[in-house]
């Protein structure tokens, strides 16, 4: 049972963070139906720039809460630029482009940062500075969860509720699913599609930073290419839950951490991507809509 | 002029601030040291600012012409006319195929060595070709038929002593029935959660290939694979090059023959139909469970078929020949020669292939270069360094009843 517990814990952590990523992709694809393959690099730079940041904090004489404080909020302010700076660059100029041109300018694009990040900074695997600290609080159950566990799963949580908030309650949720509805329509409206469009990607990158900060912090090392398959994983998560849906891609990607996990530990833990991957094209096969997802009649 | 100057000064001061982490701050945090690179600030300002100016001109360039085409007078480039003449088209594959014919006698084996893996990205193009330029179905996990045509020649000739020939078809059957397996599932899933399966496809082949030792013999790879045999003649190795070197040029050739037959027959139609609009495509009466299966398991015919040659060339292979990498090389050929077009598949090969071996001192740069030149093109160019000309029939029967009448 014991056993039973811990890969339940580690999937669920694994599957917080796969939620964290996927809310960025599920965004983007809701408002553009555009795979931004280059969001896992997003949260590759974010965890990068945190990495950066904590070391001259740590070198320069900030310890503790302060330097997790300083490198997230930076790493976040960066992400989000960058994650602007890309829609602007590689997709807007594309808006009206057939659907597959957006889609091969997001895997150059994808390309390009990995490699930009590898030649600028290096290729091998940077030890990151365990910035979350242990709780006091934890301390009587800490060899079952751990601060970081927890901190992860609170984060996934809180920003869950935060962004359906936002979609829901607030003016700008408003015209973001005024776009994501017809995009012709909204701009007749009278709403800015372009800065709509702009936030999406801001917002959606900001959370992959978070994302990006907690994982390489709990995981303790990042390298130029951990991008790549985190946002292959998190666009499964987001599929497997409904892409478009923001509790869906929250359930797929605790769905997906599950099943890594199990599958990792009474199976086989070469095979755990193959499991993740059969995973998804189960699901696309058997319900292509996703868990939570509507289907959608195709009309002419 | 003065607002033009303005806005690439805040472009500038954007991307100096974007890139000033990454670029200017080194941590080793192990000696607790940080590395200032002033100078990489310098280079990104000035960079980004001279990019910003040539951003502008060719966005503006791009409106231009594509105010010309919604007037509807289509212009063609001297380049397509002169590639639309026939007569110019033969003379120009003779002396292609002389020069092909005769560079293994004029250049030494390095360099042949370097045409056949050209060459087999040629191939790989080609067959990619049909799949993403042809069906227009985004096909990432391509790289994996590849491996399935060189495990097929890797395993059969370490098991049962298979030779090349015999195993060259069997390679380019198990790439079709790979293209098949793959292809069924997805048949209903519409164009990005394609490109995704695949994705999934590709890493799942080389997982296996990496963790089941008992079949694939993991990532070590089997080595001691034969060349290619001429009638049990003993070859050296710059012998065997140089005969590797000319079947490879038979396959391209075969290649080029057949890809430009599918593409004007009946399924070649199909499948452009299928890319520009399926649902149309479907109204006509269009089987399309079997136009796409048939795009899939052609597409990996040649890939299997070329995996076999490239075992056979380099006598070993380990999975890590068969990475995501590689998918993306060859997707970036197939975008950049012209999504479609045949010539610019072949052009997009050498260059992309020949470019980085012969500028070895940047080829650091390479896929960052690769990375850059996709989205540009896309923006720029989509179609391609040479666009795929379309066939166009003229009826004129009804011209000249009417000049009668």
């Amino acid at each position: 049972m014991d056993y039973f517990l811990e890969l339940f814990l580690s999937g669920l952590t694994r599957g917080s963070i796969y939620a964290l990523i996927a809310l960025g992709y599920t965004m983007v694809y809701g408002i553009i139906q555009l795979i931004n393959f280059a969001h896992g690099e997003i949260y590759m730079i974010g965890a990068f720039v945190a990495l950066i940041v904590a070391g001259v904090c740590t070198i320069y004489g900030f310890t503790g809460v302060s330097v997790l404080i300083i490198a997230g909020i930076v790493a976040v302010i960066y992400a989000s630029a960058y994650g602007y700076t890309l829609e602007k660059i590689a997709y807007r100029p594309l808006r009206n482009a057939p659907r597959l041109s957006p889609l091969i300018s997001a895997i150059g694009m994808s390309i390009f940062l990995q490699n930009y990040v590898l030649l600028a900074q290096t290729p091998d695997f940077l030890p990151f500075p365990h910035l979350i600290p242990e709780f006091e609080f934890m301390e009587p159950i800490a060899d079952i969860v751990g601060s970081a566990e927890l901190v992860i799963w609170v984060t996934t949580l809180v920003t869950m509720i935060l962004l359906t908030l936002l979609i829901k309650k607030t003016k700008i949720g408003k015209a973001m699913r005024a776009t994501q509805q017809d995009m012709s329509m909204a701009r007749l409206v009278g709403i800015n599609v372009d800065r709509i469009i702009s936030l999406t990607f801001v917002i959606g990158s900001a959370l992959a930073a978070i994302g990006g900060v907690l994982v390489a912090s709990y995981i303790g090392q990042v390298n130029f290419y951990i991008g790549f398959l985190a946002g292959v994983k998190a666009f499964t998560a987001a599929v497997l839950g409904g892409i478009g849906s923001i509790p869906g891609a929250v359930l797929g990607g605790l769905v997906l951490g599950w099943t890594e996990s199990f599958a990792a530990g009474y199976i086989s833990s070469d095979y755990e991507d193959v499991f993740a991957f059969g995973l998804l094209v189960l699901i696309l096969i058997l319900r292509p809509a996703g868990i939570l997802g509507k289907a959608r009649k195709q009309k002419v | 002029m003065l607002k033009d100057f303005r806005q690439s000064i805040l472009v500038s001061i954007w991307f100096v601030f974007l890139t000033f982490p990454l670029m200017v701050v080194r941590v080793n945090t192990t000696e607790q040291l940080v590395e200032w690179r002033w100078m990489n600030l310098v280079w990104v300002a000035i960079g980004s600012f001279i990019l910003s100016y040539l951003w502008r001109y060719m966005m503006a360039r791009q409106q231009a012409r594509e105010k010309v085409a919604d007037s509807g007078i289509e212009k063609q480039s001297k380049v397509q006319l002169l590639l639309e003449d026939m007569s110019f088209r033969y003379k120009a594959m003779a002396v292609l195929l002389v020069f092909a014919l005769i560079f293994p006698l004029v250049f030494d084996t390095y360099q042949s060595t370097i045409m056949i893996s050209a060459l087999i990205y040629v191939v790989l193009g080609l067959g990619l070709n049909i799949t993403v330029g042809l069906a227009g179905l985004l096909d990432l996990g391509y790289v994996a038929f590849f491996a399935v045509g060189a495990y097929a020649y890797a395993l059969l000739n370490y098991h049962f002593g298979l030779g090349f020939w015999t195993v060259l078809p069997v390679g380019g059957i198990l790439g079709c029935l790979f293209g098949v397996i793959l292809g069924f599932p997805i048949l209903r899933l519409r164009g990005d959660y394609l490109a995704i399966v695949t994705l999934g496809f590709g890493m799942i082949v080389k997982i296996v290939l990496e963790n089941w030792d008992d079949f694939s013999f993991g990532p070590s790879g089997i080595a001691n694979i034969d060349r290619p045999g001429l009638f049990g003649i003993d070859m050296n190795i710059n012998g065997s090059t140089t005969y590797i070197y000319y079947i490879m040029v038979a396959m391209v050739i075969f290649t080029i023959f057949v890809t430009m037959r599918l593409r004007n027959s009946r399924i070649g139609r199909a499948w452009i139909a299928l890319r520009e609009d399926e649902i149309a495509c479907v109204a006509m009466g269009i089987d399309m469970a079997r136009t796409k299966l048939s795009a899939y398991a052609l597409g990996a015919f040649w890939a299997g078929m070329v995996g076999v040659l490239f075992a056979a060339k380099t006598t070993f292979i380990n999975p890590a020949s068969f990475t995501f990498m590689e998918s993306a090389i060859i997707l970036s050929i197939v975008v950049l020669g012209g999504m479609g077009s045949i010539l610019g598949v072949i052009l997009g090969a050498f260059i992309l292939i020949l470019l980085p071996e012969y500028l070895r001192a940047f080829s650091e740069y390479r896929m960052l270069a690769f990375g850059a030149a996709m989205v540009l093109m896309m923006i720029f160019r989509p179609q391609g360094i040479i666009s795929n000309i379309r066939q166009k029939y003229e009826y004129k029967g009804l011209k000249e009843e009417t000049d009668n009448g």
